[in-house]
């Protein structure tokens, strides 16, 4: 693999936003002097009050990187201090702190066949790996499970169908299946095809899926995480 | 760089003294953060071995490495995610101790941590000698649990917290610096938090 890129510090403004469902917020920019990314990386972004006082978080990109602009997507979590200020008080115009793109590990660019588990907004990372895949023409090789609670949680969810990921809901029914996180058999033809496996959500999320990959078949050295907690 | 428009800020921390720049005071979570599977491995087939450039390169059993003096830690952790937690307790055997009995050669300048799932990461030599890091396998009174790296984890509280390598089981030591996983990755080779030493390039 090639060296992954790493970006300094930089700002970006906010070309579009909107809000695909009450607590998820879509942030597209255009980064000043930008470094290219690879699907997976993520972003910092950095806010700062008159008196210098600084909060950042980390956030993975879901833009593919052949896009003009940078896109983020934001959960709003309960008293979020950086979430709730991209949410509720960003507005476009607005020129946001940035640095990235960030991290070398959870990236894919296509050498290895892939499955990949994501739970809730953990789906963000396969969005940019799944718009990437498709752009090169290699959609055979990414296999992406989305999980959310229902369709219009689900971060990306018409998208993420449409473009083949097998997605399964836990609290509502979708066509023929019963609500339900993905079942082992479900699982285990991609497991079959991949040669890692990339697993993102929130802690209790990324532990339940590893135990789901291992149990259809997936050695644990072939799987990487990358989970988030609730730090807003 | 410029303010943002519309920000106040409300996490202000109540001891500005104690969170180094950019980190938040997490209160009483724990959040984790792991690159690959949580393993779950068996206290009485853990060992912490010392080697690369020693006089003895030694090899401890979880009850030999219990019967060396205990030492404990009192204070904060900050993780490059940007949260710290203040007033922490972790116990368990200072690495002084180990390197004690290893003998570290006058060469010696870098040592490498290795876990048992693969993962690496390297500090300085001078960051883990004079009562500055701890192989720890209780946190706050309690055994560590799996996901924080139990049943023993590094824990060198002065760098940002990836460099507390979970599940450590090997602490190796070099003439010159090699990157860890996330410094091949893009993080920072030292990780000081109180200079912002996040990724590779800061100061």
């Amino acid at each position: 693999m090639s060296t992954p890129p790493t970006g300094g510090w930089t700002t970006g403004r906010i070309i579009e936003k909107d809000q695909p469902s009450e607590r998820l917020v879509r942030l597209r920019l255009h980064v000043e002097d930008r470094v290219g990314h690879l699907p997976g990386q993520h972003y910092v972004v950095r806010l700062r009050a008159p008196d210098d006082y600084t909060a950042q978080r980390s956030y993975s990109v879901a833009s593919d990187p052949d896009d003009p602009l940078l896109e983020l997507a934001v959960e709003l979590m309960p008293g979020g201090e950086v979430s709730g200020h991209l949410h509720d008080v960003a507005e476009i115009g607005d020129v946001l702190e940035l640095r990235g793109p960030i991290g070398g590990y959870f990236v894919w660019e296509g050498e290895q066949r892939a499955i990949c588990v994501g739970g809730g907004t953990g789906v963000v990372p396969f969005v940019s790996m799944q718009r990437y895949a498709r752009r090169t023409g290699q959609d055979d090789r990414l296999n992406v499970v989305a999980v959310g609670r229902t369709g219009s949680q689900l971060p990306y969810f018409a998208e993420l169908r449409r473009y083949g990921a097998f997605t399964a809901l836990t609290r509502e029914n979708l066509g023929d299946r019963v609500a339900s996180p993905p079942y082992p058999d479900e699982v285990a033809p991609l497991v079959e095809k991949a040669e890692v496996a990339y697993v993102c959500g929130s802690p209790g999320f990324a532990t339940y899926a590893t135990r789901l990959l291992q149990e259809s078949g997936m050695r644990a050295d072939a799987i990487k995480v990358e989970q988030f907690g609730v730090t807003g | 760089m410029p303010v943002t428009r519309g920000f106040i800020g409300r996490r202000r921390p109540e001891r500005p003294d104690r969170l180094p720049p950019g980190q938040y005071d997490a209160g009483t979570s724990w959040p984790t953060l792991t690159a690959e599977v949580t393993p779950h491995l068996d206290p009485q087939a853990w060992t912490i071995a010392v080697d690369g450039l020693v006089e003895r390169p030694t090899t401890w059993s979880w009850d030999e490495a219990h019967a060396l003096p205990q030492s404990t830690y009192l204070g904060d952790i900050h993780c490059v995610t940007t949260w710290s937690r203040l007033d922490m307790t972790f116990a368990g055997v200072s690495v002084d101790t180990l390197l004690e009995a290893a003998g570290p050669l006058p060469e010696a300048a870098y040592v490498m941590a290795h876990s048992t799932t693969g993962y690496t990461t390297n500090l300085p030599l001078e960051d883990v000698t004079g009562g500055k890091a701890w192989v720890a396998w209780e946190a706050d009174g309690k055994p560590l649990t799996p996901d924080h790296g139990g049943p023993a984890r590094l824990v060198v509280p002065h760098l940002y917290f990836w460099k507390s390598a979970k599940w450590v089981t090997r602490l190796e030591l070099m003439a010159r610096d090699q990157p860890g996983f996330w410094e091949r990755n893009g993080y920072h080779d030292r990780g000081d938090p109180w200079l912002e030493q996040r990724y590779q390039g800061d100061p």
